[in-house]
């Protein structure tokens, strides 16, 4: 692996100082940054080990909503009582995320930051718009079947978002804090993950040395039920081809509060904000679920390989959406 | 022990450039260790290129196969992924540390052996030392499924899944008196 140097700041200050005065990164779990420092897609001349900033904790704030610190590590959200209960979408996605050994290593910030696993991003010579700006995209008249996306690609980029968590947070609702130079601020979760657009290279809102101290999870709305589903090529240990993210409660026979994200099949985890607009306050039926699902497909690009990712996310709305309202969905999807 | 040789991991074209070294202590099998070392070593390669450890594998060096698997702080976590500079003041386990002392096999160990669970042995270690996480941790529920799930990041090419499993079933009921 590249040299590089490492200090190990107690406090955040301290870390944002340090990360200022070099070409450094942040190492949290290490398992996207050093999996990359080995082939030189990332090229730190210097890391900052934050697992000393204190950041792993799990509250619950007085106004509902539960702040995990950036270095809670996956394992440890995914079991945390509070988390378990009262957002099983997010449990559930995580523990559907890479293997035990990574979950056990891997934290909320480092989740949230990771990296595309477009392989072309990742061989270090192919064109790459992301890695290389303006040397071009080799997916796009290339092998583009599982890591890439058919909603938010541009003419630059089509590679998925490869985060389960994120999902489950973007279906909840939550915000970014972050600290830098000129101090906190917050971010909105939808705000977070940019669009590749013409820029592919700019992946986040983040400003150079900023850090990510807290995600704060929105409190879900009383009698709110919630799921994960992840459809991919093997049964565990594989990122999604398609993945739905739940969370709605039903009132009255209606239901309320709907709140849809995808993963596998977007540039960034993806709200499907056509598809909630049509569920909220409706009688639950297949035929509805059926018409949110193809809402949520609505202006899909397919590429040579993936077209079949819109019929599978349009599987894993339905299927979740029924699983949720108790309706038997799991037949054959027009 | 204590081990001052200087890491000889990675190559600087420029000495100049050289980062300074880290003195790490490191806690394995019981034993405490302290090293000098490079900032971008591994714990992988630290403990099979410096303390002779060489019972965790390389398999892909990327997180991948679980070849590398050891335990800190209980935890089973890919050695290659992980800064020695990181471990410093944990507790490791490795391959090494699970029988005792006398000799006499961990429960795993001896379960692995009975049912034939490895053909060329080159991922053994690793299932075995997530084997021995799964089977301390009473969140994972003790069903098949969540088994091959909680053991899905331990590749084996030779395909002896199986028998691994048979042989975590056998080691569990013998732990933790599962059926
Ligand atoms: C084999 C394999 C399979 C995987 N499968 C899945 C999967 O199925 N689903 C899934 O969702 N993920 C999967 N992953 C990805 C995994 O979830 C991420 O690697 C992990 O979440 C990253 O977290 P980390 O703490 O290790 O990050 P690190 O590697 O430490 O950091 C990642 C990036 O975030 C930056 N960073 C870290 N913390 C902060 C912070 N507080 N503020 C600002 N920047 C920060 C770092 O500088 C770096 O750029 C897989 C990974 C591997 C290697
Ligand atoms: S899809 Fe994006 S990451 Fe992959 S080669 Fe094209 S520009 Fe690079
Ligand atoms: S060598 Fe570490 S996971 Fe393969
Ligand atoms: S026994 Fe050969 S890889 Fe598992």
């Amino acid at each position: 692996m590249r040299a590089f140097d490492y200090t190990r700041p107690g406090a955040v200050d301290a870390a944002i100082a340090t990360h200022a005065r070099a070409n450094s990164a942040y190492l949290a779990g290490g398992t996207t940054l050093l999996d990359l420092a080995k082939i030189n897609i990332m090229q730190p001349d210097q890391v900052v080990d934050i697992n000393g900033l204190g950041l792993d904790r799990i509250e619950r704030l007085k106004d509902g909503r539960v702040q995990v610190g950036a270095l809670v590590t996956n394992t440890a959200l995914a079991r945390h009582e509070l988390i378990e209960t009262h957002y099983p979408v997010l449990s559930q996605a995580l523990l559907s995320g890479a293997s035990t050994q990574l979950r056990n290593k891997a934290t909320t910030a480092g989740n949230v930051m990771q990296r595309v696993r477009c392989p072309y991003f990742r061989d270090g010579t192919s064109p790459c718009n992301k890695r290389d700006p303006g040397s071009g995209c080799a997916a796009i008249g290339g092998v583009n079947r599982e890591t890439f996306a058919v909603l938010g690609t541009s003419d630059q980029c089509i590679a998925a978002h490869p985060s389960d968590m994120c999902v489950a947070m973007a279906a909840i609702g939550a915000t970014v804090s972050v600290m830098g130079p000129n101090g906190p601020r917050d971010i909105p979760f939808d705000a977070f993950h940019l669009l590749p657009g013409t820029s592919p290279a700019r992946e986040h809102a983040l400003e150079p040395d900023e850090l990510i101290t807290h995600v704060t999870l929105d409190a879900p709305p009383g009698g709110a039920r919630s799921g994960y589903l992840k459809l991919r090529d093997r049964a565990s240990y594989q990122f999604a081809l398609a993945s739905c993210a739940a969370q709605l409660s039903v009132e009255g026979g209606v239901i309320r509060a709907p709140r849809i994200a995808l993963g596998g099949v977007a540039t960034k985890p993806w709200r499907a904000t056509d598809a909630e607009r049509m569920l909220d306050g409706k009688v639950p039926s297949r035929a509805l679920f059926e018409q949110a699902a193809s809402a949520a497909f609505n202006g899909a690009t397919a590429y040579e390989h993936n077209a079949f990712k819109i019929p599978l996310g349009r599987h894993a709305i339905i299927a979740e959406l029924g699983a949720l309202t108790g309706l038997e969905t799991m037949q054959e999807v027009s | 022990m204590v081990d001052t040789t200087p890491a000889t991991a990675v190559q600087h074209a420029d000495p100049a450039a050289t980062p300074r070294l880290h003195d790490v202590e490191l806690t394995i099998n019981g034993q405490t260790h302290h090293l000098s070392i490079e900032p971008n070593v591994v714990l992988l390669d630290a403990l099979r290129e410096r303390l002779g450890l060489t019972g965790a594998k390389k398999g892909c060096d990327h997180g991948q196969c679980g070849a590398c698997t050891v335990l800190v702080d209980g935890r089973s976590m890919n050695s290659c992924l992980m800064l020695a500079s990181m471990a410093d003041g944990c507790d490791i386990t490795t391959v090494e540390g699970l029988a005792k002392p006398d000799g006499t096999l961990h429960p795993v160990q001896q379960a692995f052996l009975e049912h034939d669970a490895y053909q060329c042995g080159y991922c053994t270690a690793g299932q075995m030392m997530s084997a021995t996480a799964i089977l301390n941790d009473p969140s994972i529920e003790r069903t098949d499924a969540s088994i091959k799930d909680a053991m899905s990041g331990n590749i084996c090419r030779c395909g002896a899944y199986k028998n691994i499993h048979d042989a975590i079933k056998t080691a569990d009921a013998r732990l933790n008196g599962g059926e």
